[in-house]
């Protein structure tokens, strides 16, 4: 019965997967060559400066691991006071609006938070903590924000599952919602926490708009949270490519190289483990 | 342990406090600054809205080429991607079998996990080998872009459609076999017509995904001052591109409230797709649990 399966639509996931396997060959191939012909240039060495010829950007790769991690501390522990509020801590009728407004910060645009960031944020932060207001800090803050809605899904889905799954249990052994959920549904929810954080870091590390809008650019390594800093998405969305060849153009194929493997190894790990849940 | 118990609470109500006050604030802040300037003014500036529309003159100070650039973009990106997408999903939710699932499902979840500006790179290298082989005039422009936002939207529309279909009960496949349909006549008219609700509001999903998204455009063809779309082969101009540059480079007031007045419209559209996506998604649902009672 199964075996008649239909051409067309074969021949179309087959096709997807192919473009996943050309996209990916083809930024991969184009990094690696970017690194082989160019050890001159030293791309992975701390120093930008194309005047001495110079592309160095170990401060850009240090800017996004601080950027993403820092983002994704504070998002993921907002993301898991929401869940537990929505799992026990507060009413029913809260754990309502907590889903709507969810589901509409998931549909902000974000260059719309950016956007609206760079004139509301960045004053702020300028006249209470000096510098220019485009930093670390206000990046982060709004990276943090953008990445809530898709963890919250993330983690509501498995602790609001393993809840029903436990509440008739746990509420005729005598525990209150309370107590349910720090010591049922919490400790079983483990995996998908760490999922949630991983997909996190992956969108984190990936996004484009808001450190080019918002972290102020400077390439250089950054000390405090009121220091400008450019990430690797930002140094791609800001070179414009005119000298194609030249170090600025190896030097975005390198960390576009870099991003994609990051990211693929961070889908395959959520993966992973989602799938390990399941089993 | 009953101190655990009020520290997780003040955890919690604490962001859900921080959340609210962080999102409510830019939101009603962007309403306050760019309600003013959401009128008609905004999309044909001082040209007749007859005549921007029609493109008899050109609109100097409104959004108007950004709009239709931005249509005629999304459309370009869904004629691109609906068919392999749905296709996809299809297959994975009906004909696959267990490896084949498998393999080709963590192919659309690494896809998703590709940074937008990436994609945006990938449009940009592969123009520049197109240059250097068969296409020396080629440049970047509506029809790269809208290529490349189409690979960035098929993980969207792939897993919703595979999960609309998948969500559908077991005993409509059986039903339809003790009534002597062949698999495929069982797919073609029981399952997808049952699940098309669900299918529009993954294409919906996408829609959105596709017409927010900036990092690939401006790295494939999205430029500042294009005018209306040309066509498939010229550069263009674009809602949130437009939203992007004003944010760094606005030289006066006026444009700063035009802006604001974009980068509002951006996000009420935004809403407005994803609120229909849900209509269609929970109609898909209720039609069932109708049927069930």
């Amino acid at each position: 019965m199964r075996n008649n399966k239909p051409v067309i639509l074969r021949g179309c996931a087959v096709c997807v997967a192919a473009i996943l396997g050309t996209v990916t060959a083809f930024i991969l191939y184009s990094g690696i060559e970017a690194l082989t012909q160019s050890s001159r240039l030293a791309l992975f060495g701390s120093v930008w400066s194309p005047a001495s010829g110079k592309f160095g950007i170990l401060a850009m790769i240090q800017a996004s691991i601080l950027l993403a991690l820092s983002a994704l501390t504070l998002g993921w522990v907002l993301s898991l006071g929401l869940c537990c509020l929505m799992n026990g801590l507060a009413p029913k009728f809260i754990a309502k609006i907590i889903m709507l407004v969810i589901n509409m910060m998931a549909a902000i645009p974000t260059v719309v938070y950016g956007f609206a960031a760079v004139f509301l944020l960045v004053p702020v932060i300028r006249d209470a903590l000096g510098g220019t207001g485009f930093c670390w800090l206000t990046a982060g803050m709004l990276l943090a924000l953008q990445g809530v809605p898709a963890m919250t899904i993330i983690m509501n889905g498995a602790m609001s599952q393993i809840s029903r799954e436990s509440k008739l249990t746990s509420q005729s052994l005598g525990f209150t919602n309370v107590q349910h959920l720090t010591h049922v549904v919490m400790p079983l929810s483990g995996k998908a926490m760490i999922s949630a954080a991983i997909i996190g870091l992956g969108r984190a590390v990936g996004d484009a708009l808001l450190p080019t809008m918002l972290a102020g650019n400077a390439i250089r390594f950054a000390h405090s949270p009121v220091d400008s800093m450019r990430t690797l998405t930002a140094h791609i969305s800001l070179v414009l490519s005119s000298d194609i060849g030249g170090g600025e153009h190896l030097s975005l194929l390198l960390a576009g190289a870099l991003l994609l493997t990051f990211c693929a190894i961070v889908s395959l790990a959520a993966r992973h483990l989602i799938r390990g849940k399941n089993s | 342990m009953k101190a655990r118990e009020i520290f997780l609470s003040i955890i919690s109500w604490l962001s859900l406090a921080i959340i609210l006050l962080g999102v409510s604030s830019l939101v009603v802040f962007l309403f306050m600054r760019g309600a003013g300037s959401l009128n008609a003014n905004l999309f044909f500036g001082n040209t007749p809205a007859f005549d921007a529309i029609f493109a008899l003159k050109p609109v100097w100070s409104g959004i108007w080429p950004a709009v239709a650039g931005s249509l005629l973009l999304l459309l370009v990106t869904m004629i691109i991607a609906i068919i392999p997408g749905i296709s996809c999903g299809v297959y994975l939710a009906c004909f696959a079998s267990v490896r084949e699932k498998n393999y080709i499902s963590t192919c659309v979840d690494v896809l998703a996990g590709i940074p937008s500006i990436v994609m945006g790179l990938f449009g940009l290298e592969l123009i520049i080998v197109l240059r250097k082989t068969f296409l020396p005039q080629g440049n970047t422009c509506l029809l790269l872009a809208a290529f490349c936002l189409a690979i960035l939207v098929l993980p969207t529309l792939i897993v919703s459609v595979r999960s609309s279909i998948e969500a559908l009960p077991s005993r409509l496949t059986l039903t339809a076999n003790a009534l002597g349909m062949s698999h495929s006549q069982c797919v073609k008219n029981v399952l997808i017509p049952i699940a098309m609700p669900g299918i529009l509001g993954g294409v919906i999903l996408s829609m959105g995904r596709a017409m927010e998204d900036t990092a690939v455009i401006m790295l494939t063809g999205a430029v500042a001052n294009a005018g209306l779309p040309a066509g498939l082969g010229a550069k263009f101009e674009a809602l949130p591109f437009r939203i992007y540059y004003t944010a760094a480079q606005y030289t006066s007031q006026e444009e700063l409230a035009r802006g604001f007045g974009t980068a509002l419209l951006l996000l009420l559209c935004s809403w407005a797709l994803i609120l229909l996506a849900r209509i269609f998604q929970a109609h898909l649902t209720r039609k069932w649990e109708g049927v069930k009672s």
